[in-house]
């Protein structure tokens, strides 16, 4: 296996965009990606695209987009894996590269969820998971999927509405730093904690919105990154696993296991002590489509022991500043989740931060030149945990 | 409840009504299914063609479950080589790789292990009022998740001593297993 390094990436604006077709807004990041990258169409080798769709109208969106984009005729396909079918379309970009089988892909996601009225997405997102033995007869929702382990964590660690408030505080604090946010606005906890219940206790709040959006990021092989770029970002480490489909078939409710394998999976392949990653990385992208979701992520990827990501939120340890800045794009939270199009955004996102690229007031310094998405699908049903480097891993 | 305020099926229903009572002036007067969006007023095009979708699932090899649910009983899948106990059930065991398994039928008394109450339903559940959901544990050791008999998810625990009963659904007048609070 040969060094892989991000050679472009691409973000459109998150948020309610109807005001393009879902081609357009793929375009939108791969011009950006290319353009990054000083590439042409024909240049990109395979191409991955990662949509979760139902919601939206095209069935088939790779050739759709493909075609639009002059990306035809290189072969592609599209990828599912929830919410994280982002970083799996890197993972998978990435082993093309790595393997040696082709020198240049593209990892391409796009969500247009608005294409269907909220109650039609709320029954797709919640079909999600097991249909029959947990949709069927009961009804689940997303954020019901999450309320379950947000009950579960405070009964057992005595977190309270309050504090799953904070996460949201956060990182409308950060979205409202960040241009591509669908909510560039900051908010109080008490506006958070008298905002409606949505899945009890879970409330509007809490949950992140219904997004579109597109994100790509272009991966190369080292001796085409070190002709194309002076500065590569280096894949460092990626760690992927899987949890069960119907949750009454999980070992427990305040973590999410498929997360904590993901993990270890990542520190090992960069190299990364897991018993104390936070030394290492400058900055994260973890996976909050419900204030809860941050919590158990700080946990499970060892940032925090056991039970203390409560004392974590509540001392502002993630803030820039703090022990380890956590989402200091909005995150799912505030600056959207456009189901496909998050890990890649994720990725986007971290290898600016890495380049001290983004908006001043939302950069993270980098002392040590790691950072780690956390990209969950399902409720932990996808874990896919991906580790960028400003240097070159040593193999 | 219902007669007082209107579910959100209702609500949902009127809205789309009303949209698509608009969508229809707009063709009328332009001969397109083109509306402006109501808070940007770019243009979008109202899809012209619906799709119902209602799946049809194979349940053959589950049929003892079902018939257990009309005698008023539960049942989980026993393999009986290995032992393994499957709920939701399933026939193969992927253990030991064979279908030799029997029908057995759970525990009734389990604990909460988590719950919610679903507010915002989907669309094809918001006829219900709002609804609580629970997993519970039972004494075989499997989890099952089901609706929990209770208006007020703050009468609720973790850990609180539940009981699965089989219940007719309603309005669809189908049996369901159901979690009912002891304490």
């Amino acid at each position: 296996m040969r060094n892989v390094a991000i050679v472009g990436t691409g973000h459109s604006k998150f948020g309610v965009r109807n005001d393009v077709s879902m081609s357009e807004l793929a375009w939108e990041a791969i011009k950006e990606a290319l353009d990054e990258a000083g590439l042409e169409q024909k240049d990109i080798e395979y191409f991955i695209v990662s949509n979760t769709g139902g919601w939206s109208s095209e069935p088939l969106p790779a050739v759709v987009i493909g075609e639009y984009s002059k990306l035809v005729p290189k072969g592609t396909v599209r990828v599912e894996a929830a919410c994280a079918s982002g970083s799996a379309a890197v993972k998978l970009a990435y082993d093309m590269v790595a393997s040696g089988h082709v020198d240049i892909a593209m990892a391409i996601g796009i969500e247009k969820m608005n294409e269907s009225p909220t109650p039609i997405v709320v029954e797709f997102i919640g079909r999600a998971g097991n249909y029959f033995w947990e949709f069927e007869n009961f009804g689940l929702t997303f954020p019901g999927y999450y309320a379950l382990h947000a009950t579960a964590y405070m009964s057992k660690y005595g977190a309270t509405e309050e504090d799953l408030c904070k996460v949201a505080v956060k990182n409308h604090y950060y979205g409202a730093r960040n241009p591509k946010a669908q909510f560039q606005r900051e908010i109080t906890v008490e506006k958070c904690m008298s905002s409606r219940y949505i899945a009890w206790p879970l409330k509007l709040y809490d949950c992140c919105p219904i997004t579109d959006g597109a994100a790509a990021v272009i991966l190369a092989g080292e001796e085409k990154a070190k002709e194309l770029t002076d500065s590569p970002i280096w894949i460092a480490g990626i760690g992927s696993a899987s949890g069960t489909s119907n949750m009454s078939k999980r070992g427990t409710f305040s973590s999410l296991e498929a997360a904590v394998v993901a993990a270890k999976m990542a520190y090992k392949e960069a190299k990364i002590n897991p018993d104390n990653p936070v030394k290492y990385i400058d900055v994260a992208n973890v996976h909050d489509c419900f204030t809860i979701a941050e919590l158990m992520a700080y946990e499970d990827l060892g940032f925090a022991k056991r039970g203390e990501a409560v004392d974590w939120i509540r001392n502002d340890q993630t803030y820039i500043g703090g022990k380890i800045p956590v989402n200091v794009d909005g995150g799912l939270k505030a600056k959207g989740h456009p189901i496909g199009a998050t890990g890649e955004g994720m990725i986007a996102e971290l290898t600016r931060q890495l380049l001290s690229r983004v908006e001043k007031d939302r950069q993270a310094p980098i002392k040590n030149g790691y950072a780690l998405a956390h990209n969950i699908g399902g409720t932990g049903h996808y874990a896919y945990v991906t580790i960028l480097s400003l240097s070159k891993p040593m193999r | 409840m219902s007669g007082e305020k209107k579910t959100q099926k209702e609500l949902t229903d009127e809205e789309m009504k009303k949209f698509i009572e608009f969508v229809e002036s707009m063709k009328k007067s332009m001969g397109l299914p083109m509306v402006p969006d109501i808070k940007t007023g770019v243009a979008l095009w109202v899809d012209q063609r619906e799709l119902n979708v209602r799946f049809v699932i194979g349940v053959e090899r589950l049929k003892p479950f079902f018939n257990g649910l009309a005698d008023g009983k539960v049942l989980a899948t026993k393999c009986k080589i290995c032992g393994e106990i499957y709920f939701p059930p399933q026939v193969d065991c992927p253990k030991c790789r064979k279908s030799d398994v029997e029908w057995i039928e759970l525990s009734k008394e389990g604990t909460l292990v988590t719950y919610t109450q679903i507010n915002v339903k989907p669309y094809s559940f918001s006829h219900y009022d709002d609804y609580i959901v629970g997993i519970g544990k039972l004494p075989e050791g499997v989890n099952v998740t089901a609706w929990v008999r209770e208006s007020d998810p703050k009468k609720l625990k973790v850990g609180m001593k539940i009981r699965l009963e089989v219940v007719k659904r309603e309005p669809e007048g189908y049996y369901v297993y159901e979690w009912v609070p002891v304490e």
